[in-house]
């Protein structure tokens, strides 16, 4: 065989496992946007599934919304001061403690609702509330504003150029505003994204913490696939992906370097 | 500076010290009790293995899983090494393809399985097209391996390109002018340079394959992965302690299976299926 058509079968090779990732998205969009999609295309198109989305489920997009925006400044309180400290402290007791912080991702979301719900499951208007989801998703998404901040923090040294603020009479505080966070910008950026979409697409602990009252865009959308016909299952779903796809895209730009 | 800002640290740690005892660390302890205090006692913890449902369940998560991550890195290994080493047009958006469903959530990706090998699916539309027959294999383990595949792919693949790039393309054109085929090069000098970040990926994609549970929700209403029967478990059975115990075992699992990728590549990628 020759370089061009071994080029050749590989690129159609791929394309084909871009279309298997692709083509239902493609569907769901068209589903949702279709009079009825048993009859296919040729009933039509229309927006009145997305409509029917709009007032059967604009809470669901809301509390996502409240709840992603809520627990990305969480994690920043609490995420960007955890990696500096990890960063200036180093060696095994920061890489012990970073593991630790890791473990929320490494641990099926499933075994941590539970874990939530024996001990919390209790106070009931803890229970009930929507802070209840929020702690889950704080736990969840906080390693990877950690990681992100980390990354950048252990690539330059910092310590160098603190030490030389240091010497010129910078207190701590004006070092951490002024040196740290400034350099650490693209790691903040960059898991700030990561954070906001996980925070929105968030389903296995979720499901588990929600109530009635407390329903997420995901919970909706499981809700919708089991129950609702096909085309508002499909509406729902776009609109989904028009709130994700350009978190996404923004990701992706940020990564790009990185490929 | 070192020394008097250890105070200062310590204030700034204290936040997510709090947080994370009071909301991990402390839950997940009283889990581990939790679990072992069923009727049976510790020994629930071995409920995995006595207990045939459990068992087969285990069995059934493991096989599947297995199964995902051999073909997600045979797919993602053909398709990463053809994207690092070809620039053409269009190459970039193929990339974004590739990737984009990172982030996708389980439900939707079963969801999108639906619209492939559902009941008003894609595959089973031409299947009656073409033969007369309705082919549906949404909710069986076939959809549920290819649901997982769905999520697994961009996940691999990103660490085998990172891999790949590292490649050391003096190598094979030595080889090559020493007259090796491309067969011998490929399993003798890209394969071995890529190990590192094929277990790594392979471990992430096991780890998330096991503990799948959006994905699972929507296609396995008849299928017991593991999660699924924790899932039920406590809400159907409301056997608190053996869904305890039993998502002890599985959060085991991923995590030793995700620290063996962490620690060949530093890479996490949530488990989040």
């Amino acid at each position: 065989m020759n370089k061009k058509t071994i080029f050749f079968i590989q690129l159609f090779f791929t394309l084909l496992v871009c279309s298997f990732l692709v083509i239902p998205v493609f569907l769901s969009v068209l589903a949702g946007v279709t009079q009825n999609f048993f009859v296919g295309i040729k009933s039509g198109f229309t927006i009145r599934w997305i409509v029917e989305v709009l007032n059967l489920y604009t809470d669901t997009i809301y509390l996502s919304l409240l709840i992603a925006i809520t627990c990305l400044l969480l994690t920043l309180i609490i995420g960007i001061p955890a990696a500096y400290v990890l960063a200036r402290v180093g060696g095994r007791i920061s890489r012990i403690i970073e593991e630790t912080i890791v473990l929320p991702i490494a641990v099926p979301g499933l075994a941590i609702a539970l874990a939530l719900i024996i001990i919390y499951g209790g106070f009931r208007d803890f229970r009930t509330s929507w802070y209840f989801i929020l702690v889950g998703h704080v736990l969840y998404t906080l390693p990877f504003m950690v990681r992100s901040v980390l990354a950048v923090l252990s690539s330059f040294n910092f310590k160098e150029m603190e030490e030389g603020a240091a010497s010129l009479g910078a207190s701590f505080w004006t070092r951490f505003i002024t040196i740290v966070l400034p350099n650490a910008k693209s790691g903040i950026l960059a898991g700030s994204l990561m954070v906001f979409t996980l925070s929105i697409g968030e389903f296995n602990l979720t499901w588990m913490l929600h109530t009635p009252m407390t329903k997420t865009l995901p919970v909706g959308l499981a809700d919708s696939y089991a129950s609702m016909r096909l085309e508002v299952a499909s509406a729902y779903t776009l609109i989904f992906f028009i709130m994700i796809i350009p978190l996404l895209l923004g990701m992706q730009l940020l990564s790009k370097d990185k490929i | 500076m070192k020394y008097y800002d250890y105070p200062k640290l310590f204030v700034l740690a204290l936040p997510v010290a709090i947080f994370f005892v009071t909301f991990f660390i402390v839950p997940m302890i009283q889990l581990v009790i939790i679990g072992g205090s069923g009727e049976i006692g510790e020994s629930s913890y071995l409920s995995i293995i006595n207990k045939p449902r459990h068992f087969e369940s285990l069995l059934a998560t493991l096989i599947l899983s297995i199964a995902v991550t051999i073909t997600a890195l045979i797919i993602s290994t053909a398709t990463g090494l053809f994207l690092v080493r070809n620039i053409f047009p269009g190459r970039e958006i193929l990339l974004s393809i590739l990737t984009f469903p990172l982030a996708f959530p389980g439900v939707v990706i079963g969801f999108l399985i639906i619209m492939l090998a559902g009941r008003q699916g894609l595959i089973g539309w031409i299947t009656k097209a073409l033969y007369g027959d309705k082919i549906v294999f949404a909710y069986s383990m076939l959809g549920l391996f290819f649901g997982y595949l769905y999520f697994s792919i961009p996940r691999v693949i990103l660490t085998i390109m990172a891999a790949a790039e590292k490649l050391d393309k003096s190598l094979e054109e030595a080889a090559k002018s020493l007259g090796a085929s491309p067969y011998r090069i490929i399993m003798d000098i890209i394969i071995p340079a890529l190990k590192p970040g094929l277990i790594a990926s392979g471990a992430i994609c096991f780890a998330t394959s096991m503990g799948a549970f959006g994905t699972a929700f929507t296609l396995a209403t008849n299928i017991d992965v593991l999660p699924m029967t924790i899932y039920t478990e406590f809400t159907l059975n409301a056997n608190i302690a053996g869904a305890a115990s039993l998502s002890i075992v599985l959060g085991l699992v991923t995590w030793v299976a995700l620290f063996i990728a962490r620690s060949l590549s530093g890479q996490t990628v949530a488990v989040s299926g």
